[in-house]
């Protein structure tokens, strides 16, 4: 029950978007009608022809010039018919397509990170490119194949019955047989595909291990063992491969014979009722063409009808996404930040991602401009959370955060957010050239303007050394480029677009001690007069911050410059004597919750 | 794919049947109008019924052969694609364990899998569909034509034209077609990533403020996608109807002459129906004949690709230059680097100049330097992973060109940087450091390694799972078992490749000061980021761009080393002032 209504809504919500070409539809059923209802027209005008060719002398040509005449008539609006209704369903689905698509992603842009963070990006791209063509294939070219479909059944039964009922008759009654086989090879060979796949699938995890990790098995001298297991998988998928191609191929030549055993019944009891002068040669013939088409149809409607419920559940997933709750609009007077200070207060804040657990409770902080504000503790504290809410991208549950006197709800979120120069530990660059991820943020930005800022952030040298320099065509993943280079262009792109705030997670964690130095050194430059949150595990960062967060579940548990808190001797000190002396590093955190 | 098609030898029989069995599966389809005819003919021109239920037995009959037949040539076909799926996975895989590793690179882990996997797949359901089909429908077509020709030569003539002139519509449309779509993937892949660059990258584009630029852009691919999957609609959406005018225009010339002929009496009005009944088999077959190719195309292109990679040499012997041995030989040498220099295959310059160095039995050897400096591929001359390219390796007082690799590596027990785990239990994965490890064996190792706790804390202990990737054990475990795996063969030269770098500094220490008591102390090759991990080491290497900065010891380094001062003061800042109080 719930599944029908579910069903029914997902319908509901669809027609909005089929609505629009209602005019298309109609001409599409329109077209498919008159194409099917011609379709079968035609053998009957053929065995028409047929009984005007009786025997030597017996032959009536101005009957048969007559007939071919209407023959090439019908065949041409019939083709006309056919491809009319191609172009129409074509506008219907790839226009119903890119409209759901257009919605989809500007819903994306718009949900709140919340939403985001909690689905997986696979799925939700899947969501909008293979669901909404999945929703075009299924739910339209079915519904039309599935038209096209019972129209041909029922003009088949019709003009069946008109020529001769008895013989219609024979072809209803052995028709289902087709069917049943069919039905009864896809449930056998289905449980065989399964076992193919999962074969398949224990014998990809082996290879994609093994391939991956290749090196591994050569240093060890592994490879006879790896092999020996790799041909026992094999083994085991050559049977079942052998059986589910095998079954699976029965169905063709089943329904062929089927098809046969229609056609043989229809030739006995019409060469009987032709003899018995009940029928001519001519529609004998018109019978037996039909008894060749009438299975076709049922075998497409038996499958649009799991077509279509797959259909109806991929528009569900993307009519979802599409539906989903957006982030908070912003008000209509949202201040637009300009010229800013660098003050940032959090007041009395509170934030956790599930109502379960409390993560930040009455947080208070206050920077002044040109602070340096260093976050420490150890893993899941809630130092990137306090980033996430530094940058808007999650609201406070209670409490305020504020940017120069303003509450950042009442900022807009584009002002609010480019006043932030920000540097995530987990890098994303886009593809394209290195010049246009370094000037993402600033388009206007000139060719000396960038290399000036992948100077200032040592990419330069590398960069310069990269085949085609600054016109280097990188993939979304950073391609040839390591951790620590990525972590570089991520800098310059930063460095380039200067903005009055810098928030830098674990900026550096993938680049060599002696680089990240260098970099620091333009950081601190570039940090001079600009309020800065940082993330890191590197003591000399660290020290030199003006304020030292140490947080811990949340909380901030102390808080003050290098010295002071080593005075207090407490968990700073504990974490600086553990951790700090012994690796320079903190314990390791995710970028993300 | 032609070289391919040896691993079908073992199904030659199979390869030869399949077809056949199809082609008369498609004779037995092609008598049926013949017969249909002789009903109308004879039977109901004669009023004979018992004509007329014979001749329709016969159709059962021949209905029933032709399924035989096809069900016999669908099992040949299947048996021998499967099995040659299984031969090519199998000569594939085992050729990929046999690549050098400079090849592994240069066709690189993703390609691999996927020649392994969708590539294999794709050319085994070639192979079925080539004996199932390939046969099958160019015999009817042309089974029809020559039926037809049987029956009355003049009337026949219109397949010769029908016949040329369908392919040339199906075949055009197709060749026109399919580049198109091929644009049209395209358009989608672009949409897709734009899709994914704002999901992946969603805080840096909010950050920037990118929202509406990147809807606009996507905007712009979609309505450029849809253009184009319409325009394509348009042209592959008139096959059907420009071949079913020509079809029936050609059924109705079929009429035209055959009422001429019956007219003076050449042949009969069931015959007439039965050159219709094969003038209507020759589309649905050219169709599905044109499909065939565009498999068969698809599956040609993915044997290629398996070709290509199976033609690559494997195991070749690796060539390395002539040894010019300057150094003198001492007993107590273990590994011995004389100006080496290494280019890997396709690069453009050296990766590593002119190293030089000794390391004694026993002696810790310490290697650093920044990202990219070169400290793995140094270590990763020592097992012969890659044939260095100038200059000479001893190792144990012989030429490294004068091993065989697997003499070479049961010298070695080699950590890389990348903790690998395999799927199976800590056991199994243990051993591959030895097959026969004993119990004792494996503890030692795993004490060693500091890797005692993680075993004891894990349910099961040795037999404890291990998941894929050993997704359930943290770095540093991973890392110490790995670590582990390399004891267990007590190999004389240990290499560590920043292998100890998720290990808290504590356990780092006990993990060198555990190696360094066991019985027969390994040459140990220590590559770290971190200057605390080769502080102590007997010689330090310290590189630079791939040449030897310097070598010596902590102290002597911290003298005299500048590239080793940058890096050890980045990391202990606080002993900079100390350093320069003393020396200021």
């Amino acid at each position: 029950m719930a599944k029908n209504k579910k069903q029914s809504g997902t319908l509901k919500k669809l027609m909005r978007y089929i609505r629009k070409y209602t005019w298309l539809i109609m001409a599409s059923l329109l077209f498919a009608a008159i194409s099917a209802i011609l379709t079968l027209y035609v053998p009957i005008l053929t065995g028409r022809a047929i009984d005007c060719i009786v025997a030597a002398g017996q032959v009536d040509f101005q009957g048969i010039f007559s007939i071919i005449k209407t023959m090439l008539i019908v065949v041409c609006i019939t083709a006309a018919a056919q491809w009319l209704m191609n172009v129409c369903n074509n506008r219907i689905t790839y226009q119903i397509v890119r409209d759901m698509r257009m919605d989809a992603f500007a819903k994306i842009e718009i949900l709140p990170l919340k939403y985001l963070d909690a689905h997986s990006y696979g799925e939700l791209v899947s969501r909008v490119i293979a669901d909404a063509d999945q929703v075009a294939d299924g739910l339209l070219m079915g519904f039309t194949q599935f038209f096209t479909g019972i129209i041909t059944i029922l003009g088949t039964l019709c003009f069946m019955v008109s020529i001769h009922y008895k013989i219609a008759l024979v072809v209803i009654c052995i028709t289902p047989v087709s069917l049943f086989v069919a039905s009864f090879i896809a449930k056998r060979t289905f449980t065989m595909f399964k076992r193919q796949s999962e074969t398949r699938g224990e014998q990809t995890a082996l290879v994609e291990e093994m391939v991956a990790n290749q090196k591994v098995v050569q240093a060890f001298g592994r490879e006879e063992q790896v092999l020996g297991r790799f041909d026992e998988i094999n083994g085991r998928l050559q049977k079942y491969s052998l059986e589910a191609t095998f079954f699976s191929s029965l169905t063709n030549p089943c329904t062929r014979f089927v098809n046969s055993l229609v056609y043989t019944g229809v030739g006995i009891f019409g060469a009987v009722s032709a003899v018995m002068g009940q029928i001519s040669v001519g529609q004998l013939a018109s019978f037996l063409s039909y008894a060749n088409q009438y299975t076709k149809p049922f075998n497409e409607i038996s499958g649009v009808v799991t077509e279509l419920q797959n259909a109806l559940a991929c528009a569900g997933r993307i009519l979802d996404l599409i539906e989903e709750e957006p982030q908070v609009p912003e008000d209509k007077d949202a201040a637009v930040l300009h010229d800013v200070r660098g003050n940032v207060t959090l007041e009395h804040v509170d934030f956790s991602y599930t109502k379960e657990q409390n993560l930040i409770k009455d947080f208070n902080l206050k920077v002044l401009p040109g602070q340096r504000i260093a976050i420490v503790g150890p893993t899941g504290c809630g130092k990137t959370t306090l980033i996430n809410l530094l940058m808007r991208f999650y609201d406070v549950d209670g409490g305020a955060i504020t940017v120069d006197c303003e509450d950042i709800r009442h900022i807009t979120r584009g002002s609010l957010r480019t006043s932030y120069g920000m540097v995530l530990q987990e890098t994303w660059l886009r593809e394209g050239t290195i010049l246009d991820n370094i000037k993402m943020g600033v388009s206007h930005a000139t060719r000396e303007d960038v290399i000036q800022a992948a100077k200032a952030s040592h990419a330069h040298s590398f960069i310069k050394r990269l085949p085609k320099g600054y016109d280097t065509w990188i993939t979304e993943d950073g391609g040839g480029l390591s951790q620590g280079q990525k972590q570089l262009l991520c800098i310059a792109r930063v460095m380039l677009s200067l903005p009055p705030m810098l928030i830098l997670d674990e900026a550096t964690s993938s680049i060599d001690t002696r680089t990240e130095l260098k970099i620091q050194n333009a950081f601190a430059k570039m940090m001079e007069g600009r309020t800065s949150f940082i993330v890191a595990h590197r003591l000399s960062t660290i020290k030199e911050a003006d304020a030292i967060l140490v947080m811990k579940d949340g909380h901030i548990l102390e808080q003050g410059n290098h010295e002071e808190l080593l005075r207090q001797n407490g968990f700073y000190a504990k974490l600086y004597n553990s951790q700090f002396t012994a690796t320079q590093r903190m314990p390791e955190e995710k970028n993300y919750q | 794919m032609k070289n391919l098609l040896i691993y079908l030898k073992n199904y030659k029989k199979e390869c030869v049947l399949a077809p056949l069995f199809k082609m008369l599966e498609a004779i037995f389809e092609l008598l049926v109008p013949l017969v249909m005819a002789s009903v109308i003919d004879v039977g109901i021109a004669r009023g004979d019924i018992s004509y007329i239920i014979k001749m329709c037995l016969i159709m059962v009959l021949l209905g029933v052969v032709g399924l035989i037949s096809a069900v016999t040539a669908q099992y040949f076909s299947a048996k021998a694609a499967a099995g040659f799926g299984t031969a090519v996975r199998h000569a594939l895989f085992a050729h990929i364990q046999r690549l050098s590793f400079s090849n592994q690179d240069k066709l690189g882990d993703s390609t691999l899998i996927t020649r392994m996997t969708s590539d294999i797949n794709q050319a085994q359901s070639g192979v079925n569909m080539v004996l199932r089909l390939f046969l099958r429908s160019p015999f009817i077509v042309f089974g029809a034509m020559i039926m037809a020709f049987t029956i009355d030569v003049p009337s026949a003539v219109i397949f010769v034209v029908i016949i040329p002139l369908l392919s040339i519509v199906v075949f055009g449309v197709m060749a026109v077609s399919i580049p198109l779509y091929k644009k049209v993937q395209g358009g989608l892949d672009a949409v897709t990533q734009s899709v994914r660059e704002n999901l992946t990258g969603v805080r840096v584009i909010r950050a920037f403020h990118l929202e509406s630029q990147e809807r606009e852009r996507f905007c712009k691919r979609t309505e450029e996608l849809t253009h184009m999957q319409m325009f394509v609609g348009k042209i592959s959406g008139m096959l059907n109807p420009v071949t079913y005018v020509m079809i029936n225009a050609a059924t109705a010339y079929l009429i035209y002459k055959g009422a001429l002929r019956v007219d003076v009496g050449v042949i009969t009005q069931g015959e007439v129906v039965a050159l219709v009944n094969y003038m209507g088999q020759i589309l649905v077959e050219l169709i599905k004949l044109a499909n065939l190719i565009i498999t068969v195309t698809k599956a040609i292109a993915c044997g290629n690709r398996i070709q290509s990679v199976l033609e690559v040499p494997e195991g070749e012997a690796d060539v390395y230059p002539a040894a010019v041995d300057a150094t003198e030989k001492s007993d107590d040498e273990m590994v011995v680097f004389s100006h080496v220099g290494l280019t890997y295959q396709g690069a453009g310059g050296e990766s590593l100049t002119d190293i030089s160095f000794t390391a004694k039995k026993g002696e810790t050897i310490g290697v650093i330097g920044g990202t990219g400096s070169g400290k793995t591929s140094l270590v990763h001359l020592i097992p012969g992973f890659y044939p260095y390219t100038a200059g000479s390796i001893r190792i144990a007082g012989r030429e490294l060109s004068d091993y065989s690799k697997e003499e070479l590596r049961d010298k070695i027990g080699i950590v890389m940087q990348k903790a690998v785990l395999f799927q199976g239990t800590i056991r199994e994965n243990l051993c591959w450091g030895k097959e026969n490890a004993t119990e004792e064996e494996l503890m030692e190792a795993l004490k060693t390694a500091q890797a005692l706790e993680v075993v004891e804390k894990k349910e099961g202990g040795l037999d404890a799972v291990v998941s894929q990737g050993g997704k359930n054990f943290s770095g540093g475990q991973k890392q110490r078992l790995t670590i582990a795996r390399a004891l267990v063969r007590k190999p004389e030269i240990l290499i560590l490749d920043d292998s100890a770098s998720a290990l808290d500094f504590a356990t780092d220490a006990a993990l060198r000061q555990a190696i360094a008591g066991l019985k027969e102390t390994p040459t140990v090759f220590i590559v770290s980021q971190r200057a605390s991990s080769i502080r102590y080491a007997d010689k330090i290497l310290v590189l630079e761009d791939g040449e030897l900065a310097a070598v010596g010891k902590h102290e002597e380094l911290l003298d005299n080393c500048e590239v080793y001062q940058e890096i050890y003061y980045s990391q202990f800042p606080e002993e900079k002032q100390k350093g320069e109080n003393v020396h200021g």
